[in-house]
């Protein structure tokens, strides 16, 4: 069963994904899937546990190739795109924090290993701005899940250009307070052009934005 | 820095912040040479003669046990991921990763090799001929062993599963290495073995990184 | 390239399922004429060796193992890679397949070698280089087939055994050399069982209907192995369904 979405909203279309089929082991995820993510835009993407949402993400985000169908950033097919490798910004269920670097040096080995060289004053304001420049100097382990989640999200806050995010799961494990902070993070990203696909199983308020959702469902099996 | 720089210098510095576990193989390789001679016996004719045998063997087990870590943490806790769709390419990523384990492996069994040379009354030469064997070989046995580690990422029994695909594959670096020392003991040019060890290392470093590469992509 | 889908035909597994169960007995009985003409060959018309008498005679299954745990090798690295690089279930299925009798071949070389041995040197093994490779080779089958066990989805296992089985192919003539140097290095005496007896046409006819029987074994073998993985694999596909409906068994 085939499922199109497409979103107008006359910013012209970044990513487009036709027949998109997964697999996992013997299992069909979601077959012929398309949809059309454009710049400018606040996506959800929703479904049960189970429905491959983190396998989509994973598609989109570039780590593994569908089992059927294509996927293309403008015209030019996703893999090996220099452009859309730029934009991308991917920040999965997983921190990529370990253990034993500070969070000074996590965030700094995350960002410079992207491309992106800050200085130590740009990512110590990262980390204040997400209210976690007190604890920058300890070790990952010492902190707590929802600061390790601040830390990785900080990445989002050196992100001076308008960026293709595909986050899963961002407000796990953050409070109130965390989450506030990166939906206004959202905001500002989607208000400079650029996108921002994401999961959550917590209701999403909105901040204000114009929220699509992209939801799977009824496309596994036959 | 560049994100290469930046790998292999994250690597280091974590290995720093756990000596322990990083002196592990060279701790292994020592304790396991010393159990040569007492099951064989302390004569001496005897043990200069396997001695070669056993410091590279011995090389070969300690390098290869610290194989299982090698991409594990990072797999497990998303760094992989996020690398792997990095500014740095996989082969890249690969390189770093093996020198990593080679400065941290292979670089203390070299140094260490010369104490052990001297437990089995190996002349000064020899033990020179093995320190420059191993210091051709250990990067050998770095490469094989990273494409065992991102080949077996994930599954349970890694670590029994990397020694059983990378051992065969290590068997020439083995004959030459040891091979080399033996010829030295007896008054021969170990040089077609110091050649043979170097087209390994030219051979490796040119395929196993491209290997290590994609079996990081199938596996993730 | 419209060529193609024809040459490709059999690449379908319900087709290759059909094909390959009509072939099998066939196959199956040209191995045992062949090997029972090839053994009575070499046990009862092939002359007596001079320097070895009758205890030779058990070459004429080591050599063929020997070459077909070598050549099998080669045949599941080429289909893995297919496999791999064309993402072709069948091709993939087929390299799975071909592992257990590879390994098969090494062991029985290997003990049919030590056969050897021991009545000609005394001694049950000898590490000569060809013996001492065909262990090397049994470890990489085994390292081969443990991995693809090891790994739960179908897809991963493949693609790592791909790779495992094309950088062991290149690996195999470098090891294969450097035993060759080491046996030569450290063993002045000539006990190798390269020095085989002076062929005469009979043994050597022998061994080459030997090869035959035992690359028919190897198909049969092999395209059962391959069945079975197919119904396993392709169990959600409605051409399975309906054979156990025909049937009325399920495989």
């Amino acid at each position: 069963m085939a499922e199109e979405l497409t979103f107008n909203n006359g910013q012209g279309a970044c990513m487009r994904a036709h027949d998109l089929t997964v697999h996992r082991g013997s299992e069909t995820l979601f077959k012929a899937l398309s949809f059309e993510l454009q710049a400018g835009q606040l996506i959800w993407l929703r479904g049960s546990n189970g429905s491959g949402k983190t396998s989509l993400l994973r598609v989109i985000a570039g780590l593994s190739q569908p089992d059927g169908g294509q996927i293309r950033w403008g015209m030019q097919p996703l893999a090996g795109c220099e452009e859309y490798e730029s934009r991308r910004v991917y920040i999965g269920h997983a921190n990529a924090l370990k253990d034993d670097l500070t969070a000074l040096e996590a965030l700094q080995f995350l960002t410079t290993v992207h491309g992106r060289n800050h200085g130590k004053a740009s990512i110590e304001s990262a980390l204040r701005h997400m209210g976690v420049f007190h604890r920058r100097k300890l070790p990952i382990r010492m902190l707590s899940q929802g600061q390790r989640r601040r830390v990785a999200l900080a990445r989002l806050v050196l992100e001076k250009n308008a960026g293709f995010w595909v986050l899963d799961e961002p407000f796990d494990a953050l409070d109130d307070a965390g989450s506030l902070l990166v939906q206004q993070l959202f905001k500002t990203n989607v208000e400079r052009g650029g996108t921002v696909l994401f999961t959550s199983h917590i209701p999403f308020d909105g901040a204000g934005l114009l929220v699509r959702e992209l939801a799977l469902h009824g496309t596994r099996g036959a | 820095m560049t994100p290469m720089a930046a790998l292999l210098a994250r690597d280091l510095r974590l290995a720093s912040r756990r000596p322990a576990e990083a002196l592990l193989p060279v701790v292994f390789f020592v304790v396991a040479a010393s159990l040569f001679p007492l099951g064989v016996g302390p004569e001496e004719a005897t043990l200069r003669q396997i001695a070669p045998g056993i410091v590279w063997v011995c090389a070969l087990l300690s390098s290869l046990l610290s194989l299982g870590t090698m991409y594990a943490g990072d797999y497990s806790d998303g760094s992989l991921e996020q690398m792997l769709i990095s500014r740095m390419s996989s082969v890249e990523l690969a390189v770093a990763k093996c020198l990593a384990h080679w400065l941290m492996s292979g670089v203390p069994l070299i140094v260490v090799s010369p104490l052990l040379g001297l437990l089995f009354g190996l002349s000064w030469e020899s033990i020179g001929m093995m320190a420059f064997g191993l210091l051709l070989g250990t990067p050998v046995l770095s490469m094989m062993g990273s494409m065992g580690a991102a080949l077996t990422l994930g599954l349970r029994n890694s670590s029994v599963l990397i020694l059983l695909i990378v051992l065969p594959l290590c068997v020439p670096v083995l004959i030459f290495g040891a091979g080399a020392v033996s010829a030295a003991e007896v008054g021969l040019s170990p040089s077609g073995h110091f050649y043979l060890l170097g087209a390994m290392l030219l051979l490796t470093s040119v395929g196993a990184p491209v290997a290590t590469a994609a079996a990081l992509r199938i596996s993730v | 390239m419209k060529n193609l889908p024809r040459f490709f035909t059999f690449a379908s597994p319900s087709r290759f399922y059909r094909a390959a169960g009509w072939a099998i007995p066939w196959i199956y009985a040209v191995a045992v004429l062949v090997s029972l003409a090839g053994l009575y060959l070499g046990f009862f018309v092939a002359p007596v060796d001079a320097t070895q008498g009758n205890s030779y005679r058990i070459i004429f299954i080591h050599v063929p193992a020997a070459w077909m745990s070598m050549v099998l090798y080669l045949v599941m690295a080429f289909w893995a890679a297919i496999g791999w690089a064309f993402n072709a279930r069948l091709a993939s299925m087929v390299a799975r397949s071909l592992a257990p009798t590879g390994a098969a071949f090494t062991f029985l070389a290997l003990w049919t070698g030590a056969f050897w041995g021991k009545p000609t040197w005394g001694a049950w093994w000898v590490w000569d280089a060809r013996l001492t490779s065909e262990l090397i080779l049994l470890f990489l089958y085994l390292g081969y087939m443990a991995l693809v066990e090891a790994i739960d989805d179908t897809r991963r296992a493949d693609q790592a055994g791909a790779l495992l089985a094309v950088i062991g192919a290149v690996n195999v003539p470098i090891i294969y050399f450097s035993v060759r140097w080491w046996n030569t290095l450290h063993q002045g005496a000539t006990i190798s069982m390269t020095a085989a007896p002076k062929m005469a046409n009979t043994m050597l006819l022998s061994m080459l209907l030997m090869t035959i029987a035992f690359w028919a074994y190897a198909f049969a073998v092999v395209f059962m192995r391959t069945r079975a993985l197919v119904l396993e694999r392709e169990r959600d596909n409605e051409w399975v369904r309906a054979l156990g409906v025909n049937n009325g068994s399920v495989a």
